[in-house]
């Protein structure tokens, strides 16, 4: 039987998964600093609650969301704060931070104490979620309350859980999935209970089929109306419009959510810290992250606090084999390159990657091979808004769908020209807003 | 020192130069052929064209600085203006050939990816409405002639010429050639007795045939055609609608000419006789010449295959299919001004 997946482009990238998908979740040792940054989500940045000096609490609110699409950050540690200052993250956001020392005694008996979430009331667990500063962990980190508050007249059809991972080198979604089926799936069930979805589905790629197998088998043991759907493998079917497309056959049209397809898309790292904050009434502060790529001495998967800096997380995977040419927070495809060891993760920190100098080619001109035509899921003409942007040409980019465009990289990586496709799209959507 | 760019970080490592040596080798067996067909003749008609083409390529780097010989596009041309020369061809023809590709089809249009015809082919025409007469005389393959380099008219224009002339009511292009004293391989007529198929066309399938250096041999340029399928470097939208819609067209018009009537056109002698094969496999293919998406791809093999059928049955030249590919390039801006994909979402629901 075919697996089912989306139809309209897609590329099938080498998976790398093997690097880390044997080494368990370990957890990270408290490193001597942190630095936390206030815009860890899609949105405005939290305010500062903090001045140097002040004492902390682990769990304790250091920044408030500021707005509706905004979400709290909360520290990792007790300790002291030493300094306010600015930080420029991997995806280069510069924006206030709150650098945390962190006592050398850590009060480890906080969030042990387990909470019966069905005799919360919806409202009171989207208060919870919000109080506890959850965000999308897939990548775009949309603060979770937001994406869940239902407007009155709206109905959830599909609660899709998204455990696709289907950047290449990531495993910390699989790990997770491996180690913690029970607390997902209960997280999954506090989403239900909150949305009240006519279905659940896990959409999961088939090359993690012992996640899908322990799923499955915790789902019989509980006996939960949720349904785990393996995906055949193809990028980029993390996205919530492939993965709608795959899992329920129902298209989003451009601008707009799922939620316009009568389906909600959540992460299993999300339901993993739903179920905390709601569970345990523990906020996001720690996620879970690969430390990986060929230049790493051994790749692995740690849960690691937020403001940890990646130096720190790259001596603790044995430090680099050899220099690499990159280093990209999230996954190769759709991850941020940066040069800063001292740069902090974020919620949004799939995972730390170290990648060599792969094999350079030169650049040609656009052969129109159509190869990118053919790998947009979107149907888009790459080629075609290419020559537009380098021509300057921004206003017929944007009537081409250029705002359609989610950079997810699959036109850049199929281009035999070795063309700056994304880049150039990145510009044209800058340059095609401001006018 | 940490490189810093835009994602995506990854790459699936295909290249321009990557694809054109694999065409050029997915070629090379068909060429191998020629040389063993025609002699070594042949073989000089193909490194003059391929050196010319380089040249100039070189040439004209120099004066624009710029070096483009490693991606090996001029290669490409320099192989396929070879494949489409008579074994006999003065050697000159080749050269202006040559540099009228590289130089005038491709280089005044802006150079790779920018010309809007397949330069092989537009050299080929320029020198075949040049010097028509020279590029029409062929000579037998090895298999066909006791002795070298017997000159003889390719089976399509034998049939062309028998058909002008108005004496062939009723008769088929096998009676046809038959008539006019065309042999066939001792190997052939020797199949064709086991299996029942027609030795001509066995010929012509083989590579016993009189014809371009690169165009003989059918067997080999779908062995070399089936390797940059695999490679994923063609896609079967152009050659399977070319072949498709000319074999279709062929089979309910082509006898007509012959005074056959509707349904009797010979569909596998037409497709294995002339460049058909290669051009459906290797010149119609050109990724910068042919429509970017696959719904335009579609529509440039039909008409492709409609032209190609269109002026060998009822136009006065026995072969076309080089022209119909030119017409077909000047048409490929236009579908794909107006040939989009579809947009994700624009599908209603479900």
């Amino acid at each position: 039987m075919g697996l089912a997946t989306f139809r309209k482009g897609g590329v099938h990238p080498s998976d790398m998964k093997y690097l880390s998908n044997k080494q368990p979740i370990e957890r990270f040792p408290i490193p001597e600093e942190l630095v936390i940054s206030m815009s860890q989500h899609l949105g405005a940045p939290a305010t500062v609650l903090k001045a140097p000096g002040d004492h902390v609490s682990r769990g304790e609110r250091i920044g408030q969301a500021s707005g509706f699409i905004s979400a709290d950050v909360h520290s990792p540690v007790d300790g002291t704060v030493t300094e306010i200052r600015k930080v420029t993250m991997a995806n280069s956001v510069c924006c206030d931070a709150v650098v945390i020392k962190p006592d050398e005694v850590q009060n480890d008996k906080l969030y042990t104490k387990k909470i019966d979430y069905n005799s919360l009331s919806s409202e009171q667990i989207l208060a919870e979620i919000k109080d506890k500063g959850i965000v999308g962990l897939g990548g775009a980190t949309f603060p979770a309350h937001v994406k869940m508050t239902i407007s009155p007249g709206r109905r959830v059809d599909n609660l899709v859980i998204n455990g696709v991972e289907c950047e290449p080198y990531l495993t910390a979604d699989h790990r997770l999935m491996l180690e913690h089926p029970m607390e997902i799936l209960e997280g999954i069930m506090v989403c239900r209970k909150v949305l009240d979805p006519a279905n659940t589905i896990i959409g999961i790629e088939a090359n993690k089929g012992d996640a899908i197998e322990t799923l499955r088998a915790a789902i019989e043991k509980r006996g939960y109306p949720i349904k785990v759907m393996p995906l055949k493998m193809k990028y980029p079917q993390g996205d919530e419009k492939q993965l709608l497309k795959a899992t329920t056959n129902r298209e989003i049209p451009s601008g707009k959510l799922p939620l316009d397809v009568g389906a909600v898309v959540v992460n299993v790292g999300t339901t993993y810290a739903i179920f905390n904050a709601v569970v345990y009434g523990k906020p996001l502060f720690e996620r879970v992250v690969t430390i990986t790529g060929e230049c790493i001495a051994k790749p692995c998967n740690v849960i690691a606090p937020i403001g940890t800096k990646v130096s720190d997380l790259v001596a603790y995977a044995g430090g680099f084999t050899t220099e690499p040419d990159k280093l990209v927070s999230g996954g190769p495809m759709m991850g941020f390159s940066f040069f800063d060891m001292d740069t902090p993760i974020a919620k949004g920190t799939s995972g730390i990657l170290a990648i060599p100098d792969k094999k350079s080619y030169r650049q040609t001109a656009c052969l129109s091979c159509g190869s990118c035509v053919a790998a947009c899921p979107l149907g888009l003409q790459p080629t075609r808004l290419y020559a537009l942007i380098t021509n300057g040409r921004y206003e017929e980019a944007m009537k081409n769908n250029l705002m359609d465009c989610k950079e997810c990289g699959c036109c850049s990586f199929s281009c035999p020209a070795h063309l700056d496709l994304v880049h150039a799209f990145k510009t044209g959507k800058k340059m095609g807003r401001k006018k | 020192m940490r490189r810093v760019s835009s994602s995506p970080h990854f790459h699936s490592g295909v290249s321009t130069s990557n694809i054109m040596f694999s065409v050029a080798a997915a070629m090379t067996p068909a060429c191998i052929w020629g040389v063993y067909a025609f002699g070594l003749r042949a073989l000089l008609v193909l490194v003059i064209s391929i050196a010319s083409c380089l040249l100039t390529e070189y040439l004209l780097g120099l004066i624009s600085k710029e070096n483009t010989l490693w991606d090996g596009s001029a290669l490409v041309t320099g192989m396929l203006v070879g494949m489409n020369m008579s074994p006999s061809i003065p050697l000159f023809i080749p050269v202006i050939a040559s540099v009228f590709a590289i130089a005038v089809a491709k280089w005044t249009f802006g150079g790779l990816g920018a010309n809007w015809a397949n330069p092989a082919i537009a050299g080929r025409a320029f020198v075949f409405f040049s010097f028509s007469s020279a590029m029409s005389s062929f000579t037998l393959p090895r298999a066909l002639s006791a002795v070298d380099v017997v000159s003889s008219a390719t089976p399509l224009s034998m049939v062309k010429t028998a058909v002008a002339g108005g004496e062939v009511a009723g008769m088929t292009s096998t009676q046809i050639l038959a008539q006019n004293g065309y042999m066939a391989s001792d190997l052939a007529t020797k199949i064709a007795k086991a299996t029942g198929f027609n030795a001509y066309n066995i010929d012509a399938f083989i590579g016993n045939i009189p014809g371009c250096i690169g165009e003989v041999s059918k067997i080999l340029i779908i062995v070399g055609a089936i390797y940059l399928f695999c490679r994923k470097i063609i896609t079967w939208h152009i050659p399977l609608t070319y072949l498709g819609v000319y074999a279709l067209l062929t089979w309910i018009f082509g006898g007509i000419p012959n005074g056959l009537g509707f349904f009797r056109g010979e569909v596998m002698a037409n497709m294995l006789r002339g460049g058909l094969i290669l051009g459906a496999f290797f010149m119609a293919t050109d990724m910068v010449t042919c429509p970017i998406t696959h719904k335009g791809m579609v529509i440039f093999g039909i008409g492709c295959g409609f032209f190609t059928f269109l002026f060998r049955s009822f136009g006065s030249l026995p072969e076309s299919t080089s022209v119909a590919i030119l017409l077909m390039n000047i048409v490929t801006p236009t579908i794909d001004r107006f040939v989009k994909p579809k947009r994700f979402g624009e599908e209603v629901a479900k």
